[in-house]
């Protein structure tokens, strides 16, 4: 009976490692599983996993020896990229037992993430579990811990704010918009000039079901290749103005180099338009949107730098909110201790049984000689003997092991009873086969496997 | 009415904890424990009409406890289509205080004139109290609007900015506020003029308090003529509702202590 393994996850992330570590060091999925399988196959793990995103690299694995799967991993990982260990050892952190689980936890759960709360880290973890699974490399251990990372990941999620309010610019300013008009179905949008970001902005509108949107560029014929790309509208530049009071929210990212809408040129349309809410969103720089429109009633204006705030107060407001997320991750990481604990107490106990079960049949064979039952004696009545026995012989010590009064020590008393009774000899057990890692579904995830936000 | 005032202040801790929490199975328990309270309020009221043969509307205590009732009321009624969650704490709070205020109070046995024992009273007083209900959500409700508005415009994401709903549901809501609290004070009034003139003989006598219910209905028509003429939108009209709340409040509490006049004997406070 072997030991319970310990769990060990190597790895560095965009805390602790530079971009050109991190780029030398990502494995793309084929990559992955032929660092599975390499690394399964030199025997010294049970089971492992790999998570490779842009911002990290780790190494999850279960092993008997974990000074020894370190080494093995570092090589591997070296040959494997061709870096010598020593350009990225000294970004790899090294989180052994209950840290690892809460390194992972915290990984899965996205409180590790750049931006924190970011959803996409889960789906990588599941898809690097996916992989493990895939080559033979997972077990029962990291089945285990993998699925209670994703329980924790989707209560924190649901249970904590760590996933609300946009932390994109884009994103905030639709946010806004919501926040004044309330639903978008049915409003209106103009686009003057074009970039990247009113793009962005604009893919979000329609995500919001917005119904109509006006693009307005000084050359028309880019504005109408927008148009078409959105079924929107193109219109003349020049004609901008005449349109602005048929619209509800107006984003503006011209070159030009003075305000392109003024005051005095809102303020009577705002009485034509029946005071309805007009919200300007203006990511030009320098900017396109007079300030002082913000002062009439009804209108709004945001410039970039309002919009960065608004993204920089949802962020600590995250980082607030990841501070529940820990308390979260602190109890899923007792639970899965204790269970890993109990996992170690079941085959201690088998094999104390076995032992002193064994020693008293080969005891009780011996003197009473190969046929030597006693008149009257049924073997039955002899095996209940030496089942009672060793029951009663191991009672106090296996009630001392079940009892919880050991204070988190289950570990050592762990260690001392099978030292005690040398249970851990040598193990023969031959390694298990691997199975044939799955070829499908590679090509998916190839192009995409660094999300962005 | 001491169930009823328990289930009105459980429901403002339900809405607390939600305010604080943002949980929705607060909000839900909040509403749902002041829908409890309306009801054992509406039985206990019930009971005491059939008993006595009129409503306890002619002291102070009776009156406050009947206007929480009327509150609690026009609030669920509007609830239904104006959803705007962070109200609650605002309803369940005020019902709550009036109802314990009323319990507070001495209870004035109550010898009506027989000229007050009347349904049209009855329809006269609940119209009037739903009229000022209304009002007095639509206040709430233009608050929130420039609170929220002003968060937005200085752009300030708070508490208050985060729990807010829309600027747009905001003003719609005010807007039916308004049109439900004109429709019930015309009620109000019509009854009250028209009863008049079946007891005293005459439409109109100047009492103060019908001189500013005048006012209160004038700047209401006003607000209401001004939407629909669509000039006074979102910040001026929220504006307005918070403005004519204050002579509604005048109207109906400082009139009575202040002036003379047949209204006078509803809000006697003990003997």
């Amino acid at each position: 009976m072997a030991r319970l393994p310990g769990i060990l996850l190597l790895g560095m992330n965009h805390k602790t490692a530079a971009l050109e570590v991190r780029e030398k060091l990502s494995l793309n999925a084929e990559e992955v599983d032929i660092l599975l399988l390499a690394l399964k196959q030199t025997g010294v793990l049970s089971e492992v996993l790999v998570l490779s995103t842009c911002n990290r690299v780790e190494i999850l694995l279960a092993a008997e020896n974990t000074q020894k799967a370190r080494e093995v991993v570092v090589r591997e990982l070296s040959v494997r990229k061709g870096v010598s260990s020593e350009f990225f050892l000294p970004s790899f952190y090294a989180h052994e037992g209950m840290a690892a689980v809460r390194h992972l936890f915290r990984v899965s759960a996205s409180l590790d993430s750049m931006v924190v709360g970011e959803p996409q880290i889960l789906g990588q973890v599941k898809q690097a579990y996916q992989r493990a699974t895939a080559v033979g490399a997972s077990g029962p251990i990291l089945n285990r811990m993998l699925h209670r990372a994703f329980q924790v990941a989707k209560r924190i999620r649901t249970e904590t704010g760590i996933g609300d309010h946009a932390v994109s610019i884009s994103y905030a300013a639709i946010e806004l918009a919501r926040k004044i008009f309330g639903s978008l179905e049915g409003r209106r949008a103009m686009l003057l000039g074009a970039g990247e970001m009113a793009e962005l902005a604009v893919e979000h509108l329609l995500r919001h079901k917005i119904s109509g949107i006006l693009v307005a560029n000084r050359t028309f014929d880019r504005g109408l290749a927008l148009a078409r790309r959105f079924g929107g509208e193109a219109i003349r530049f020049e004609d901008a103005f005449t349109s602005l009071g048929d619209v509800d929210i107006v984003i503006s990212s011209t070159g030009a180099p003075d305000y392109v809408i003024r005051r005095q040129d809102i303020k009577p349309l705002m009485r034509k338009r029946q005071n309805r809410s007009l919200f300007f969103i203006d990511i030009a720089v320098p900017r396109d949107v007079d300030p002082a429109i913000n002062t009439l009633d009804n209108a709004y204006v945001y410039d970039i730098d309002d919009l960065q705030g608004v993204v920089d107060d949802n962020l600590e407001e995250r980082r607030q909110e990841a501070g529940r997320a820990e308390g979260i991750v602190e109890e899923a990481v007792l639970r899965f201790t204790e269970w890993v604990e109990g996992l170690a107490l079941v085959p201690t106990i088998k094999a104390l049984r076995e032992k002193v079960g064994g020693i008293l049949e080969e005891e009780l064979r011996r003197t009473l000689g190969s046929g030597g039952l006693g008149q009257g004696e049924s073997p039955e009545a002899l095996e209940r003997m030496v089942d009672a026995m060793v029951t009663k012989v191991l009672h106090d010590p296996i009630r001392l092991l079940k009892s919880g009064g050991m204070h988190g020590n289950r570990d050592r008393y762990l260690g001392w009873m099978r030292l005690l009774f040398a249970l851990d000899t040598p193990a023969s057990e031959p390694p298990v086969p691997l199975r044939r890692p799955v070829e499908d579904g590679e090509e998916k995830q190839k192009g995409r496997w660094c999300g962005g936000l | 009415m001491s169930i009823a005032l328990s289930l009105y202040i459980l429901s403002t801790l339900g809405y607390l904890v939600f305010l604080l929490f943002k949980r929705e199975v607060w909000q839900r328990a909040g509403f749902f424990l002041l829908c409890a309270g309306f009801v054992s309020h509406g039985i206990l009221l019930g009971k005491n009409w059939v008993e006595a043969g009129h409503l306890p509307l002619f002291d102070l205590a009776g009156n406050l406890s009947f206007c929480a009732f009327i509150f609690a009321g026009v609030f669920i009624a509007l609830r239904h289509r104006y959803h705007v969650k962070i109200l609650g704490i605002f309803v369940a709070s005020v019902t709550a205080g009036l109802s314990l205020t009323s319990w507070l109070l001495p209870s004035v046995p109550a010898t009506p004139d027989p000229a007050y024992v009347s349904l049209w009273v009855v329809v006269h007083v609940a119209a009037s109290f739903g009229g000022n209900a209304a009002f007095t959500l639509a206040f709430a409700v233009g608050l929130l609007y420039l609170l929220l508005e002003r968060r937005i415009k200085e752009k300030r994401k708070d508490i208050l900015f985060r729990r807010l709903p829309s600027l747009e549901l905001l003003d719609a809501t005010g807007h039916a506020c308004v049109i439900v609290g004109f429709s019930l004070m015309t009620l109000g009034m019509a009854t009250g003029i028209l009863y008049a003139r079946a007891v005293w003989g005459s439409f109109w006598s100047w009492d103060p308090k019908e001189v500013w219910s005048l006012v209160v209905w004038l700047v209401y028509a006003a607000l209401l003529h001004g939407r629909l003429s669509s000039e006074w939108r979102g910040r001026k009209a929220a504006r307005m509702a918070v403005l004519g709340f204050l002579l509604v409040l005048f109207t109906f509490l400082g009139v009575n202590f202040l002036f003379m006049g047949h209204h006078g004997d509803f809000t006697r406070i003990g003997h």
